[in-house]
């Protein structure tokens, strides 16, 4: 409605303005996310060495499939960094090729993972069998959700881009998940190094 | 199979008791009156446009007054039922299982669903006004925001007629809201009630920061905002270090019970205290996330009324953030007497004190605002005057309590209830109803009356004393909180009975407040200036109530008190340069929040009672209206200058 009454520059002038408050708030969203997996780091620190008689984490993290994970990882951080170069190539086909690449391994991430828990359940590992068991799924389980969403999410995001190309709007929204997806890369690190490295050792 | 469904209605719906056949009986009249008028008056599509979809922060800030003023209420009758219960000794009028689970309700719904969606009402109906914008950060999470708290706050209300409520007190503590101590669904009630409208007051959080640091009016400086917009933005820093915290709590709690896992457990590791130290590193934030915006409408207020600009403004900017950094380093105050180490105590209590000496550099600003200035007494003077002394003794309380080795002493005691009651209602509730009077007429265009305003004071004030001076003196002789009854012997009869004569007149007041508000909404003085207060900030600048897009031009703010200048140029014949106006961008409504919300609502619900298929279904919707919103693009429109020019003129503005 109404689009017409201003001129293309005044509405491009409202929609950039209003897309760079969207980022900044991103931006603060991410710090509470931060506090969150802080809430959660503190919880399992404290929890670690409650192991009730169950296993802990030097029985069951196995390091190789862990790296796997990491490796994994860290690459898909890399290809949605190349894919937001695309994007300031203005090259949409690219662009959605390194996305895809990047959910790819977002879905071998989570599949690793999954193959992790179903494992250590089967070995009589749950979340009922000690604090220690339930701080390290929840801990690690919400990061996995949180990769899972950023998968749901770029799914999204690459639809509209084979729609409407690249805009002033979905630009912003693709620096923002290339911004979360960076953000559990980082969380990846000190999960890795705060539970299964100390864990192992 | 009819013994099956007699089965399932035995265990679904709570009842056996008279007062819950009261509740069952009015909720039921209730929506038959609601359906039926609407109905009646054809007003169903009118409620969709114009409130259920909308954006307007200022439409969202009176469903949010709408909303917290039925709380105050029933969270009201929840403290009229304990206060009677405890008047005399061996009342046989609750039972202790029920005194449990009404201290429990009456705490968790004054707390957050009535503090908090109060200050989110006066954020709302203020902030955007009182900085020159046009409209908040992002309108649609605004809504989103209000929804969620709305339906969190009525699945937690439903747990009294469906299923039972909650009874571990307001902030849970396991082993008792573990599944071992509440087997009942009325702690899952509590944990999705609180987590829904906690993800929508997270969500507020960012929004009002995000729009007090991007959308002032050209010219307004950070140290130019007036002292209420300084208080939303501590207040917010507050809220978004705080509230994730809280998220992660209560979903840990959830684990433990749906999944069984052992956070807090007392077997397989879990630490129960572990539970207590992170439920208060929100909690005693969340204080001071309620006080906060009350310093800041007090410093409008005594601004306003006494003529003057505000004493110390840089001191006042300061005590605010530095007491929104210390509630985060006092929260073992809480439980001195659980066995931290001599050291650990005495940080916090020094912590807890050095909070007393921002709070009185404020007191002794509004004080020295005062002092000399030209003081008119209406409503919303009269509510801050209040505060003052009550505050005081609040505060004073306070210190006694931050001693720990007399914390010993007055631990879980009845003088523990007067302290932070007189805190929480002398300084929120006041506080806030102070607020509500200053802005009433700007959002609705008339004035709330004064003469029964002022009986309903009195009644707020003689009653709050009577009922709370009376327990300290009860915790001095020993009576500990969330005692269900007494017997003679322990000589607490007359204290306890003049404190529920007490708790009885501030019931009357509020009974006299919604009978001033149905007495001015048809005789109540019209504001037609926009100035009835004769303002000093920008939000009296525009016509009451204000139109949709707020500011027909965007003003000035690069003075302190940008509209009293702009007064008193006029005066000295110095006219504003005129401006052009120009099409006024506007965001779309939108059916997404609160259909959202209600996904979120039948999540919990489900959850709850541990359908899974009905809480997994609840998610899904929530995330396809996550994909909808995602992939609607045509989210804003403007309006034309002839419309602005025709509403400008229609307000009585020449523009
Ligand atoms: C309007 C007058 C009010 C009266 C007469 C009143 C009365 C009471 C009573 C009798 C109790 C139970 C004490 C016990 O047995 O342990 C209580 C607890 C409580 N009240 Fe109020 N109250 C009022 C207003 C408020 C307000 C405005 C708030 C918050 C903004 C509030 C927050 C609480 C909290 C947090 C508890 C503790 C609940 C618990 O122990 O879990 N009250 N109140
Ligand atoms: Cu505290």
């Amino acid at each position: 409605m109404n689009h017409h009454i201003v001129s293309p520059e005044v509405h491009e002038h409202h929609t950039q303005e209003q897309e760079s408050m969207k980022m900044l708030g991103f931006w603060i969203f991410l710090v509470t996310d931060v506090i969150l997996f802080g809430t959660l780091f503190a919880t399992y620190v404290v929890l670690v060495h409650n192991t009730a008689g169950g296993p802990d984490g030097k029985e069951l993290f196995e390091l190789p499939g862990i790296v796997a994970e990491t490796f994994i990882l860290l690459t898909s951080s890399f290809t949605s960094g190349i894919a937001v170069l695309q994007m300031q190539a203005k090259k949409v086909n690219g662009m959605i090729f390194w996305l895809i690449i990047t959910a790819l391994l977002g879905l071998s991430f989570i599949y690793l993972e999954i193959s992790e828990f179903v494992k250590m359940v089967h070995e009589g590992a749950t979340i009922s069998t000690s604090a220690f068991l339930s701080a390290f799924f929840t801990l690690v389980g919400t990061h996995g959700v949180h990769v899972s969403v950023g998968i749901g999410w770029v799914i999204a995001l690459m639809i509209q881009l084979k729609k409407y190309g690249i805009t002033t709007v979905t630009k912003r929204k693709i620096t923002n998940f290339s911004l979360y997806w960076h953000f559990l890369d980082v969380v990846w690190i000190f999960l890795f190094t705060v539970v299964y490295l100390i864990g192992v050792m | 199979m009819l013994d099956k469904i007699k089965d399932f209605a035995a265990d679904f719906f709570v009842t056996g008791d008279p007062l819950i056949y009261g509740a069952d009986v009015s909720i039921v009249l209730v929506t038959i009156a609601i359906v039926f008028v609407l109905t009646y008056f054809k007003k169903w599509g009118w409620l969709w446009r114009e409130w259920l979809t909308t954006v307007d922060h200022k439409r969202i800030g009176i469903m949010y007054l709408i909303a917290s003023l039925l709380m105050l209420f029933r969270g009201g009758v929840d403290a009229l039922l304990m206060r009677t219960q405890l008047a005399l000794p061996d009342i046989p009028f609750l039972k202790a299982e029920h005194y449990n689970e009404i201290f429990t309700t009456h705490g968790t719904i004054m707390i957050l669903f009535m503090a908090m969606p109060m200050m989110f009402a006066l954020f709302n109906m203020v902030v955007p006004l009182q900085i020159g914008a046009r409209d908040v950060a992002y309108p649609f999470l605004n809504a989103l925001s209000f929804w969620l708290f709305f339906l969190g706050a009525m699945l937690l209300n439903l747990s009294f007629v469906i299923g039972g409520s909650p009874n571990a007190g307001w902030l849970s503590y396991p082993p008792l809201s573990e599944l071992s101590g509440s087997p009942g669904v009325g702690q899952n009630f509590y944990i999705w009630g609180i987590q829904i409208s906690g993800i929508g007051s997270l969500a507020t959080g960012i929004n009002f920061l995000v729009t007090i640091l991007k959308m002032r009016a050209p010219g307004m400086k950070l140290m130019k905002m007036p002292l209420f917009t300084w208080s939303v933005f501590s207040t917010c820093v507050t809220i978004i270090f705080a509230f994730p915290i809280l998220t992660i709590t209560l979903a840990l709690l959830f684990i433990d019970r749906y999944f069984g896992a052992h956070f807090f457990t007392m077997d397989g590791g879990g630490m129960p205290m572990m539970y207590i130290n992170l439920i208060w590193m929100w909690g005693h934030p969340e204080v001071y996330i309620v006080i906060l915006p009350a310093f800041g409408i007090f410093s409008e207020i005594v601004a306003t009324f006494s003529k003057k600009t505000i004493f110390g403004y840089k001191s006042m900017v300061f005590a605010m953030m530095i007491i929104s950094i210390l509630s985060f380093f006092t929260w073992v105050h809480h439980f001195f007497t659980m066995g931290s180490s001599a050291d650990v105590n005495a940080f916090f209590a020094i912590s807890t004190m050095a909070i007393a000496i921002p709070t009185g550099v404020k007191v002794f600003n509004w004080l020295f605002t005062m002092f000399r200035g030209r003081i008119t007494i209406k409503q919303p003077m009269l509510w801050t005057l209040g505060f003052i002394p009550c505050f005081l003794i609040g505060g004073a309380t306070g210190v006694m309590l931050a001693v720990a080795p007399a914390d010993f002493q007055y631990h879980n005691s009845y003088f523990l209830i007067a302290h932070f009651h007189q805190v929480l209602i002398g300084g929120v509730v006041f506080g806030y109803l102070a607020g509500m009077y200053y802005w009433w007429p700007k959002l609705f265009g008339f004035k709330l009356d004064e003469k029964i305003g002022t009986w309903a004071f009195w009644l707020w004030n003689i009653g709050f004393y009577v009922c709370f001076l009376p327990q300290y003196w009860l915790g001095l002789d020993g009576m500990t909180r969330r005692v269900y009854t007494y017997s003679w012997d322990t000589g607490w009869a007359s204290l306890n009975f003049i404190s529920t004569i007490g708790a009885f007149l501030m019931g009357a007041g509020f009974i006299l407040q919604v009978w001033q508000i149905v007495y001015s909404i048809r005789k109540g003085e019209r504001d037609t200036t926009g100035d009835p207060w004769d303002g000093r900030t920008l939000e009296w600048s525009i016509p009451s109530p204000p139109a949709h897009y707020n500011f027909a031009v965007t003003p000035d703010g690069s003075h302190m008190d940008a509209w009293w200048h702009v007064k008193q140029q006029l005066k000295a014949g110095i006219k504003p340069p005129k401006q052009e106006l120009e099409p006024i961008h506007m965001p779309k409504n939108s059916a997404v929040p609160i259909v959202m919300s209600t996904f979120w609502f039948i999540a919990g619900f489900g959850f709850t009672f541990g359908w899974n298929w009905m809480g997994i279904s609840g998610l899904i919707g929530v995330i396809v209206c996550l994909f909808v919103r995602s992939f609607t693009y045509d989210v804003d429109y403007y309006i034309p200058v002839d419309e602005v020019k025709k509403t400008e003129a229609k307000m009585g503005r020449a523009i």
